[in-house]
Protein backbone atom coordinates (compact mmCIF):
# COMPACT_ATOMS: atom_id res chain seq x y z
CA UNK A 1 0.00 0.00 0.00
CA UNK A 2 1.54 3.25 -1.13
CA UNK A 3 1.34 6.65 0.53
CA UNK A 4 -1.09 7.84 -2.16
CA UNK A 5 -3.49 5.01 -1.33
CA UNK A 6 -3.28 5.70 2.41
CA UNK A 7 -4.08 9.38 1.80
CA UNK A 8 -7.06 8.35 -0.33
CA UNK A 9 -8.49 6.08 2.38
CA UNK A 10 -8.03 8.78 5.05
CA UNK A 11 -9.79 11.37 2.86
CA UNK A 12 -12.69 9.05 2.03
CA UNK A 13 -13.17 8.02 5.67
CA UNK A 14 -13.26 11.73 6.56
CA UNK A 15 -15.80 12.53 3.82
CA UNK A 16 -18.10 9.65 4.71
CA UNK A 17 -17.86 10.16 8.49
CA UNK A 18 -18.56 13.88 8.25
CA UNK A 19 -21.43 13.25 5.84
CA UNK A 20 -22.97 10.64 8.10
CA UNK A 21 -22.71 12.93 11.13
CA UNK A 22 -24.22 15.80 9.14
CA UNK A 23 -27.23 13.65 8.34
CA UNK A 24 -27.72 12.17 11.82
CA UNK A 25 -26.90 14.87 14.38
CA UNK A 26 -29.95 16.49 15.89
CA UNK A 27 -28.60 20.01 16.33
CA UNK A 28 -29.07 21.88 13.07
CA UNK A 29 -26.06 24.15 13.40
CA UNK A 30 -23.73 21.19 14.02
CA UNK A 31 -25.26 19.54 10.99
CA UNK A 32 -24.26 22.54 8.86
CA UNK A 33 -20.70 22.48 10.22
CA UNK A 34 -20.35 18.75 9.52
CA UNK A 35 -21.61 19.38 6.00
CA UNK A 36 -18.88 22.02 5.65
CA UNK A 37 -16.23 19.47 6.62
CA UNK A 38 -17.66 16.89 4.25
CA UNK A 39 -17.53 19.36 1.34
CA UNK A 40 -13.94 20.28 2.21
CA UNK A 41 -13.17 16.54 2.16
CA UNK A 42 -14.68 16.25 -1.32
CA UNK A 43 -12.46 19.14 -2.42
CA UNK A 44 -9.47 17.25 -0.98
CA UNK A 45 -10.56 14.23 -3.02
CA UNK A 46 -10.44 16.38 -6.16
CA UNK A 47 -6.94 17.51 -5.20
CA UNK A 48 -5.98 13.85 -4.79
CA UNK A 49 -7.39 13.14 -8.27
CA UNK A 50 -5.22 16.02 -9.56
CA UNK A 51 -8.07 18.09 -10.96
CA UNK A 52 -7.14 21.23 -9.06
CA UNK A 53 -9.47 23.46 -11.05
CA UNK A 54 -12.59 21.59 -9.91
CA UNK A 55 -11.23 21.50 -6.36
CA UNK A 56 -10.84 25.29 -6.39
CA UNK A 57 -14.35 25.75 -7.82
CA UNK A 58 -15.70 23.37 -5.16
CA UNK A 59 -14.09 25.35 -2.34
CA UNK A 60 -15.16 28.73 -3.72
CA UNK A 61 -18.77 27.86 -4.56
CA UNK A 62 -19.71 25.22 -1.98
CA UNK A 63 -17.63 26.08 1.06
CA UNK A 64 -17.53 29.82 0.49
CA UNK A 65 -21.03 30.26 -0.89
CA UNK A 66 -23.62 27.61 -0.25
CA UNK A 67 -22.64 26.65 3.30
CA UNK A 68 -22.47 30.29 4.35
CA UNK A 69 -25.92 30.81 2.81
CA UNK A 70 -27.27 27.80 4.72
CA UNK A 71 -25.78 29.05 8.00
CA UNK A 72 -27.34 32.47 7.46
CA UNK A 73 -30.74 30.91 6.81
CA UNK A 74 -30.38 28.82 9.99
CA UNK A 75 -29.77 32.01 11.95
CA UNK A 76 -32.79 33.65 10.33
CA UNK A 77 -35.24 30.84 10.95
CA UNK A 78 -34.18 28.68 13.91
CA UNK A 79 -33.00 28.73 17.46
CA UNK A 80 -29.73 27.04 16.59
CA UNK A 81 -29.11 25.58 20.04
CA UNK A 82 -32.39 23.70 20.12
CA UNK A 83 -32.48 20.03 19.20
CA UNK A 84 -34.70 18.89 16.38
CA UNK A 85 -37.51 16.50 17.33
CA UNK A 86 -36.63 12.83 17.15
CA UNK A 87 -38.09 10.90 14.23
CA UNK A 88 -40.20 7.84 14.80
CA UNK A 89 -38.28 4.57 15.07
CA UNK A 90 -40.36 3.04 12.30
CA UNK A 91 -39.38 5.73 9.83
CA UNK A 92 -35.70 5.52 10.79
CA UNK A 93 -35.57 1.75 10.39
CA UNK A 94 -37.52 1.78 7.12
CA UNK A 95 -35.36 4.47 5.54
CA UNK A 96 -32.17 2.86 6.87
CA UNK A 97 -33.13 -0.47 5.30
CA UNK A 98 -34.13 1.17 2.02
CA UNK A 99 -30.82 3.02 1.83
CA UNK A 100 -28.81 -0.08 2.79
CA UNK A 101 -30.43 -2.27 0.14
CA UNK A 102 -30.15 0.48 -2.46
CA UNK A 103 -26.49 0.86 -1.69
CA UNK A 104 -25.94 -2.90 -1.82
CA UNK A 105 -27.67 -3.23 -5.19
CA UNK A 106 -25.84 -0.28 -6.75
CA UNK A 107 -22.42 -1.24 -5.49
CA UNK A 108 -22.93 -4.86 -6.52
CA UNK A 109 -23.47 -3.68 -10.10
CA UNK A 110 -20.32 -1.53 -9.97
CA UNK A 111 -18.31 -4.39 -8.48
CA UNK A 112 -19.53 -6.89 -11.09
CA UNK A 113 -18.89 -4.54 -14.00
CA UNK A 114 -15.31 -4.05 -12.80
CA UNK A 115 -14.34 -0.77 -14.48
CA UNK A 116 -10.80 -0.87 -15.83
CA UNK A 117 -8.95 2.43 -16.21
CA UNK A 118 -7.37 2.99 -19.61
CA UNK A 119 -4.05 3.90 -18.02
CA UNK A 120 -3.51 6.95 -20.21
CA UNK A 121 -2.60 10.13 -18.39
CA UNK A 122 -5.30 12.75 -18.00
CA UNK A 123 -3.91 16.07 -19.08
CA UNK A 124 -6.17 19.05 -18.78
CA UNK A 125 -5.26 22.70 -18.56
CA UNK A 126 -7.39 25.67 -17.61
CA UNK A 127 -6.85 27.22 -21.05
CA UNK A 128 -8.12 23.99 -22.67
CA UNK A 129 -11.23 24.08 -20.48
CA UNK A 130 -11.77 27.75 -21.29
CA UNK A 131 -11.40 27.38 -25.06
CA UNK A 132 -13.74 24.40 -25.19
CA UNK A 133 -16.24 26.18 -22.93
CA UNK A 134 -16.59 29.08 -25.39
CA UNK A 135 -16.29 27.02 -28.57
CA UNK A 136 -19.32 27.17 -30.88
CA UNK A 137 -18.33 24.25 -33.14
CA UNK A 138 -18.85 20.53 -32.43
CA UNK A 139 -17.94 19.54 -28.88
CA UNK A 140 -18.07 23.12 -27.66
CA UNK A 141 -20.09 24.23 -24.66
CA UNK A 142 -20.99 27.78 -25.70
CA UNK A 143 -24.76 27.17 -25.73
CA UNK A 144 -24.96 25.56 -22.23
CA UNK A 145 -22.72 28.35 -20.97
CA UNK A 146 -25.18 31.00 -22.19
CA UNK A 147 -28.17 29.02 -20.91
CA UNK A 148 -26.58 28.72 -17.47
CA UNK A 149 -25.87 32.45 -17.38
CA UNK A 150 -29.55 33.11 -18.13
CA UNK A 151 -30.50 30.62 -15.41
CA UNK A 152 -28.32 32.41 -12.87
CA UNK A 153 -29.91 35.74 -13.79
CA UNK A 154 -33.41 34.27 -13.47
CA UNK A 155 -32.52 32.68 -10.12
CA UNK A 156 -31.15 35.98 -8.81
CA UNK A 157 -34.28 37.92 -9.81
CA UNK A 158 -36.51 35.14 -8.50
CA UNK A 159 -34.74 35.07 -5.11
CA UNK A 160 -35.17 38.80 -4.66
CA UNK A 161 -38.86 38.67 -5.61
CA UNK A 162 -39.63 35.65 -3.40
CA UNK A 163 -37.75 36.82 -0.31
CA UNK A 164 -38.92 40.44 -0.55
CA UNK A 165 -41.16 41.62 2.26
CA UNK A 166 -44.65 42.67 1.23
CA UNK A 167 -44.94 46.47 1.41
CA UNK A 168 -46.66 47.76 4.57
CA UNK A 169 -49.62 50.09 4.00
CA UNK A 170 -49.00 53.47 5.69
CA UNK A 171 -50.07 57.06 5.19
CA UNK A 172 -48.11 58.25 2.18
CA UNK A 173 -45.28 56.49 0.49
CA UNK A 174 -41.87 56.00 2.00
CA UNK A 175 -40.42 58.68 -0.28
CA UNK A 176 -42.83 61.32 1.03
CA UNK A 177 -42.08 60.46 4.65
CA UNK A 178 -38.38 60.66 3.92
CA UNK A 179 -38.81 64.07 2.30
CA UNK A 180 -40.78 65.32 5.29
CA UNK A 181 -38.13 64.08 7.65
CA UNK A 182 -35.35 65.69 5.67
CA UNK A 183 -36.92 69.13 5.22
CA UNK A 184 -39.18 69.44 8.18
CA UNK A 185 -41.60 71.40 6.01
CA UNK A 186 -45.32 70.73 5.59
CA UNK A 187 -46.35 68.80 2.53
CA UNK A 188 -48.14 71.70 0.82
CA UNK A 189 -44.99 73.72 0.41
CA UNK A 190 -43.23 70.85 -1.25
CA UNK A 191 -46.14 70.29 -3.62
CA UNK A 192 -46.44 66.61 -2.80
CA UNK A 193 -50.15 66.62 -2.04
CA UNK A 194 -51.13 66.76 -5.70
CA UNK A 195 -49.04 63.73 -6.40
CA UNK A 196 -50.51 61.79 -3.55
CA UNK A 197 -54.03 62.77 -4.59
CA UNK A 198 -53.40 61.25 -7.98
CA UNK B 1 -2.23 6.65 -9.11
CA UNK B 2 -3.31 3.13 -10.07
CA UNK B 3 -2.61 1.91 -6.54
CA UNK B 4 -6.27 2.52 -5.70
CA UNK B 5 -8.71 0.53 -7.84
CA UNK B 6 -11.49 2.50 -9.46
CA UNK B 7 -14.21 0.62 -7.60
CA UNK B 8 -12.96 2.01 -4.27
CA UNK B 9 -13.44 5.59 -5.46
CA UNK B 10 -16.88 4.64 -6.79
CA UNK B 11 -17.62 3.10 -3.38
CA UNK B 12 -17.06 6.51 -1.77
CA UNK B 13 -19.34 8.30 -4.20
CA UNK B 14 -22.06 5.65 -3.92
CA UNK B 15 -21.90 5.70 -0.12
CA UNK B 16 -22.09 9.51 -0.10
CA UNK B 17 -25.14 9.37 -2.39
CA UNK B 18 -26.98 6.98 -0.09
CA UNK B 19 -26.01 8.90 3.04
CA UNK B 20 -27.68 11.89 1.40
CA UNK B 21 -30.69 9.71 0.57
CA UNK B 22 -30.94 8.65 4.21
CA UNK B 23 -30.94 12.31 5.29
CA UNK B 24 -33.61 13.12 2.73
CA UNK B 25 -35.81 10.28 4.02
CA UNK B 26 -35.47 10.89 7.76
CA UNK B 27 -35.20 14.67 8.07
CA UNK B 28 -38.31 16.80 8.13
CA UNK B 29 -36.64 20.19 8.42
CA UNK B 30 -36.33 21.97 5.06
CA UNK B 31 -32.81 23.28 5.61
CA UNK B 32 -31.45 19.84 6.51
CA UNK B 33 -33.20 18.36 3.47
CA UNK B 34 -31.43 20.98 1.36
CA UNK B 35 -28.13 19.86 2.90
CA UNK B 36 -28.94 16.26 1.95
CA UNK B 37 -29.49 17.36 -1.65
CA UNK B 38 -26.10 19.09 -1.64
CA UNK B 39 -24.44 15.84 -0.53
CA UNK B 40 -26.18 13.91 -3.32
CA UNK B 41 -25.04 16.43 -5.95
CA UNK B 42 -21.48 16.18 -4.63
CA UNK B 43 -21.43 12.43 -4.99
CA UNK B 44 -22.58 12.78 -8.61
CA UNK B 45 -19.78 15.28 -9.23
CA UNK B 46 -17.19 12.82 -7.90
CA UNK B 47 -18.54 10.20 -10.28
CA UNK B 48 -18.30 12.51 -13.30
CA UNK B 49 -14.71 13.50 -12.53
CA UNK B 50 -13.57 9.92 -11.86
CA UNK B 51 -15.13 8.50 -15.04
CA UNK B 52 -13.63 11.32 -17.07
CA UNK B 53 -10.18 10.89 -15.58
CA UNK B 54 -9.93 7.11 -15.76
CA UNK B 55 -12.09 6.04 -18.70
CA UNK B 56 -11.95 8.97 -21.15
CA UNK B 57 -8.73 10.84 -20.36
CA UNK B 58 -8.55 12.54 -23.75
CA UNK B 59 -11.88 14.33 -23.30
CA UNK B 60 -13.13 17.01 -20.91
CA UNK B 61 -16.90 16.45 -20.88
CA UNK B 62 -17.05 15.15 -17.28
CA UNK B 63 -15.27 18.28 -16.10
CA UNK B 64 -17.83 20.44 -17.90
CA UNK B 65 -20.74 18.54 -16.44
CA UNK B 66 -19.25 18.97 -12.97
CA UNK B 67 -18.87 22.71 -13.47
CA UNK B 68 -22.44 23.08 -14.69
CA UNK B 69 -23.80 20.95 -11.84
CA UNK B 70 -21.97 23.11 -9.29
CA UNK B 71 -23.41 26.26 -10.90
CA UNK B 72 -26.95 24.92 -10.93
CA UNK B 73 -26.59 23.70 -7.34
CA UNK B 74 -25.65 27.22 -6.26
CA UNK B 75 -28.69 28.71 -8.04
CA UNK B 76 -30.92 25.99 -6.59
CA UNK B 77 -29.68 26.57 -3.04
CA UNK B 78 -30.28 30.30 -3.34
CA UNK B 79 -33.84 29.88 -4.62
CA UNK B 80 -34.58 27.20 -2.00
CA UNK B 81 -33.41 29.43 0.82
CA UNK B 82 -35.51 32.33 -0.47
CA UNK B 83 -38.55 30.02 -0.47
CA UNK B 84 -37.69 28.76 3.04
CA UNK B 85 -37.44 32.30 4.41
CA UNK B 86 -40.73 33.24 2.78
CA UNK B 87 -42.37 30.11 4.24
CA UNK B 88 -40.99 30.90 7.68
CA UNK B 89 -42.55 34.37 7.52
CA UNK B 90 -46.01 32.98 6.87
CA UNK B 91 -45.96 29.73 8.88
CA UNK B 92 -43.40 30.44 11.65
CA UNK B 93 -41.99 26.97 10.95
CA UNK B 94 -39.95 25.27 8.22
CA UNK B 95 -41.06 21.73 8.93
CA UNK B 96 -42.46 20.11 5.80
CA UNK B 97 -45.25 18.46 7.77
CA UNK B 98 -46.58 21.86 8.85
CA UNK B 99 -46.62 23.32 5.35
CA UNK B 100 -49.70 21.47 4.18
CA UNK B 101 -51.39 24.32 2.31
CA UNK B 102 -50.23 25.86 -0.92
CA UNK B 103 -50.90 29.49 0.04
CA UNK B 104 -51.15 31.08 3.47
Amino acid sequence: MTASAIIFYIISAFVLGAGLLAMTTRKIFRSAIWLLFSLIGVAALYFWLQVEFIAAVQIIVYVGGIVVLIIFSIFLTQQSGKEMPRQSLQRTIASGLAVLFGFGLTFLQIWKYNFQPTGKSFNWTVSKIGSQMLNTSTGGYALPFEVVSMLLLAAMVGCIVIAMKAPVATNGTADQQLLKKLDGKPEEELGITQISEV
Amino acid sequence: MSSVPMSHILFVSTALFFIGMYGLFTRRNMITMLMAIELILNSVNINFVVFNKYLYPDKLDGIFFTIFIITIAAAEAAVAIAIIINLYRSHRSIDVENASEMKW
